[in-house]
C-alpha cells in the first residue's frame, strides 16, 4: 500500500531527497563559491530532467495517500510547465547572483523546495494537502524575495510578501475549515459528492468564497493584487522572473483543481466570482501599467493582466476553458522566460538598470536583442500573427462558447488598452530618444533563451508545438 | 453537568477578558503575560471538551515556548509600542466598522446554515471513537499512516523555515576569533612552553 503511494509521488520525493542531499554537500563543503555554482547547475539539470520524467510518464490517473495526491494529465501538464519554467529562470539567474555576491547554494535549493510545493499544489486532492503545498511554496518564495538581505527594498519586498501571504493563507484556511465543517470531509471527491447530493449549502458557499479569495491572492488577481508591484520591484531580478513564471502556473492550476474537483457541480456559483476577478485583473493590469517607468513594475502589472485572461478561460467553466487556461499559462511562462532573459542583462557600466526610458534607440546598440524583445512584446500584447495572440484567442473563444460573450468583448478591449504599454517599449527601442546606451554583454545562454522564446512565438504559429492537443487531453482528465 | 457548564463559563470569561487585556494593556510585557493567561484558559476549555492532547500542546508549546520567546523579544527589542499604537488608533473606527459588518453578515447567514446530512458521521469516521482510545493514541494511529504525507509535508515546511532563517540572518565574520577545541587539546607542552635560562642581573 505504502509502496504504491510512494511510486505515485516518486518525482516529488526524488526532488526533496535531492534538495536535502545537496544541502548537506553545500554545508560541509569548504569551497563555497565552487560548490554553489555546481549545485546551481545540478539543480537546473535535476528540475529539467524531472520535467522530462513527468512529461514522458505513462498516461492515466492515479491517486495516493487516500486521494490526498492526484497524479493525472492535468497535474502532469502543469508540473512540466512549472518545472521547465523554474529550471530556465534558475539557469538565467547565475550571472546576476554572481555579480551581486548572492550566489549561495541555498538559493537553488530553496527554489527546488518551492517547486516541490508547487507540484503538491497542482496535485492536491485534499484541502490539507493543498494548504501544505501552498505554504511550502510560499515560504521558500518569501525567503528568496528578501534574498538580497543588504538591500532595503529586497527585505521590504520579502516582508510585504510574507505579511500579505500570511493574511491570504489565513483567509484560505478559514474557507477550508468552513468547507470541512459543512461538508464533513476535506477530500475533494468527498466534497464533490456532498455538493452533488445536497447542493451548495450556505456554509459551503461561504467556504468557497473564502477559498477563492485566498487563492486569488496567490495569482495576484484584482482586487488581491496590491502586493505584486512592490514585491516584483523589490525582489532581486531573477527572483522576480521566477515569481512571474512557475508560481503563477501552479496557483492557476490549483484554482482549477479546487473549483472543478470539489465544486464542479455548481459552476454557476463560482463563475460570477471568477468573471469579476478576471475582468478586474484585465483592466487594472492594462490601465495601471501605462504610467509605469520601471520595467519590473511593468512586468508585475503585465502579469496581473495576463492572469485576468487565464482566469477568463477558467470562468468559462468548461473543458475548453481549462484547455485555454493551460495553453495560456504555457505560452505566458515561455514569453516571460524570454523577457526576463533580456531584463537580467539591462545594465550600464555594471549597474543594473530597470528604467524603461534607458531603452531609447536600443535597436542601434544591439539590433538582434532589440528585435527579439520586440517580438516578445508584440506577443505579450497579443498582436495576431504571434503565439501570444493564440493564448488570448483560446481564452476568448472558451468564454464566448460558454455564453460569456460580453466578458470576451471586454477582454478584447482590455487587450487593446494593454497593447499600448508593450508597444511603447518597442517604440522606445526603435524610435525613442537616444540615451546613454546600455552596455550589458549578454551571455550565450541568455541569448539562447531570449532568441528561443521569441523564435517560439513566431514558429509556434504553425501548430503551437502540439501544445493544444496535449492541453486538451490534460483538461479532459480534470473534468472526467 | 451544571458544574461543567459553570467551569466552562468561568474559563471562557477569563479567556475573553484576558484576551481583551492583551490588546488594551499599555505595557507590552503585561500583554504577553495576559496572553499566557489566555492560553491557560483555552487549554482548560480544551480539557473540558475531552481534547487533552491539544490542551497539553497549548501549555507546552504555546505557553512554554512561544510566549516565553515573545517575552524575551519584547524585553530585548527597543520598540516604542505606545507610538506604534498611536498610528493604529487612526484606523480603529474603520476596522471596527468592517468587523461589525462582517459579524452582522455572518450572523444573518448563520440562521440558514445547514450541515451536510452525513457531515458529523464523516468527520467522526476519520478517527477511532474517543471513548475507546485516548487522544494521543488516536492521533498516533493516523498521523503516521493515513496522514503520513501531510506529516512529512509539514516537516518540509519547517525545513524550509530553518534554511530561510539561516540564509537571511547568518553572517560569516572573518575577524572573529573562535575557540578551536581540538587545537587546544593537541597542544603539546614541548612546543608551547619554552625554558629560558636567564643569567642573574640580565633581562630578557
Amino acid at each position: 500500500m505504502l509502496s504504491n503511494d510512494i511510486s505515485v509521488i516518486l518525482p516529488e520525493l526524488m526532488l526533496v531527497v535531492y534538495a536535502m542531499a545537496a544541502l548537506m554537500v553545500g554545508v560541509y563543503s569548504r569551497k563555497q563559491d565552487a560548490i554553489s555554482n555546481l549545485i546551481l547547475w545540478t539543480t537546473v539539470v535535476v528540475l529539467a530532467v524531472a520535467g522530462f520524467w513527468i512529461g514522458l510518464s505513462p498516461e492515466g490517473t492515479s491517486t495516493a495517500f487516500n486521494e490526498a495526491f492526484i497524479n493525472d494529465g492535468f497535474a502532469r501538464f502543469s508540473k512540466v510547465t512549472l518545472l521547465w519554467g523554474a529550471a530556465a529562470i534558475l539557469a538565467l539567474s547565475r550571472e546576476y547572483l554572481a555579480k551581486n555576491k548572492l550566489l549561495k547554494y541555498e538559493y537553488p535549493l530553496l527554489i527546488t523546495l518551492s517547486v516541490v510545493g508547487m507540484m503538491m499544489m497542482v496535485s492536491a486532492g485534499d484541502l490539507m494537502a493543498l494548504y501544505l503545498g501552498l505554504e511550502l511554496q510560499s515560504l521558500a518564495l518569501y525567503v528568496i524575495a528578501s534574498f538580497r538581505r543588504d538591500s532595503l527594498r529586497s527585505t521590504e519586498a520579502g516582508l510585504k510578501y510574507f505579511v500579505l501571504g500570511a493574511l491570504s493563507s489565513g483567509l484560505l484556511l478559514y474557507g477550508a475549515s468552513l468547507v470541512y465543517g459543512f461538508a464533513g470531509t476535506t477530500v475533494f471527491s468527498g466534497i464533490y459528492t456532498v455538493v452533488e447530493g445536497e447542493g451548495l449549502s450556505l456554509g459551503l458557499l461561504f467556504g468557497l468564497v473564502f477559498l477563492v479569495t485566498g487563492m486569488a491572492f496567490k495569482v495576484s488577481a484584482v482586487p488581491f493584487h496590491m502586493w505584486t508591484p512592490d514585491v516584483y520591484e523589490g525582489s532581486p531580478t531573477p527572483v522576480t522572473g521566477l515569481f512571474a513564471t512557475a508560481p503563477k502556473m501552479a496557483a492557476a492550476a490549483m484554482i482549477a483543481r479546487v473549483l472543478f474537483d470539489a465544486f464542479g457541480e455548481v459552476i454557476s456559483d463560482w463563475q460570477q466570482i471568477l468573471v469579476f476577478l478576471s475582468l478586474g485583473s484585465m483592466y487594472l493590469g492594462s490601465v495601471a501599467a501605462i504610467g509605469q517607468t520601471n520595467i519590473k513594475r511593468l512586468m508585475a502589472y503585465s502579469s496581473i493582466g495576463h492572469m485576468g485572461f487565464a482566469l477568463m478561460g477558467l470562468a468559462a467553466g468548461t473543458e475548453q476553458g481549462v484547455q485555454a487556461l493551460l495553453i495560456y499559462m504555457a505560452i505566458y511562462v515561455t514569453m516571460n522566460v524570454g523577457v526576463f532573459a533580456f531584463i537580467l542583462n539591462m545594465e550600464r557600466d555594471g549597474q543594473a538598470v530597470t528604467d524603461i526610458a534607458s531603452l531609447g534607440l536600443y535597436s542601434k546598440v544591439a539590433p538582434a536583442r532589440a528585435f527579439a524583445l520586440a517580438v516578445l512584446m508584440f506577443s505579450l500584447a497579443g498582436i495576431p500573427p504571434l503565439v501570444g495572440f493564440f493564448g488570448k484567442f483560446y481564452a476568448l473563444t472558451a468564454a464566448i462558447d460558454a455564453g460569456l460573450f460580453w466578458l470576451a468583448v471586454a477582454g478584447a478591449f482590455a487587450s487593446v488598452i494593454g497593447a499600448f504599454y508593450y508597444l511603447r517599449i518597442v517604440f522606445y527601442m526603435y524610435f525613442g530618444k537616444e540615451t546613454a546606451p546600455l552596455t550589458g554583454a549578454m551571455p550565450t545562454l541568455h541569448w539562447v533563451f531570449l532568441g528561443g522564446a521569441s523564435g517560439a512565438m513566431v514558429l509556434g504559429v504553425v501548430n503551437l508545438f502540439g501544445v493544444e492537443t496535449i492541453a486538451g487531453l490534460a483538461a479532459a482528465t480534470l473534468l472526467n | 453537568m451544571v458544574i461543567v457548564t459553570l467551569v466552562f463559563y468561568l474559563f471562557a470569561a477569563i479567556a475573553v477578558a484576558s484576551a481583551m487585556m492583551v490588546v488594551l494593556s499599555r505595557n507590552p510585557v503585561h500583554s504577553v503575560l495576559w496572553l499566557i493567561l489566555t492560553f491557560f484558559s483555552a487549554a482548560a476549555i480544551f480539557i473540558l471538551m475531552g481534547a487533552e492532547f491539544i490542551a497539553m500542546l497549548l501549555m507546552i508549546v504555546y505557553v512554554g515556548a512561544v510566549a516565553v520567546l515573545f517575552l524575551f523579544v519584547v524585553m530585548m527589542l527597543d520598540v516604542d509600542f505606545a507610538k506604534l499604537r498611536g498610528s493604529v488608533a487612526q484606523y480603529t473606527p474603520l476596522g471596527l466598522l468592517i468587523g461589525l459588518i462582517l459579524i452582522a453578515e455572518l450572523g444573518m447567514a448563520y440562521g440558514t446554515w445547514i450541515f451536510a446530512k452525513d457531515a458529523p458521521e464523516m468527520r467522526a469516521a476519520v478517527m477511532p471513537a474517543p471513548d475507546q482510545v485516548e487522544n494521543t493514541a488516536a492521533i498516533g494511529q493516523i498521523l503516521y499512516t493515513d496522514y503520513v504525507y501531510m506529516f512529512q509535508a509539514a516537516g518540509l515546511i519547517l525545513f524550509v523555515a530553518m534554511i530561510g532563517a539561516i540564509v537571511l540572518t547568518m553572517r560569516h565574520r572573518p575577524d572573529v576569533k573562535r575557540q578551536n577545541i581540538l587545537t587546544q587539546i593537541y597542544r603539546d607542552p614541548a612546543k608551547s612552553v619554552e625554558l629560558k635560562d636567564i643569567k642573574p642581573g640580565q633581562g630578557l
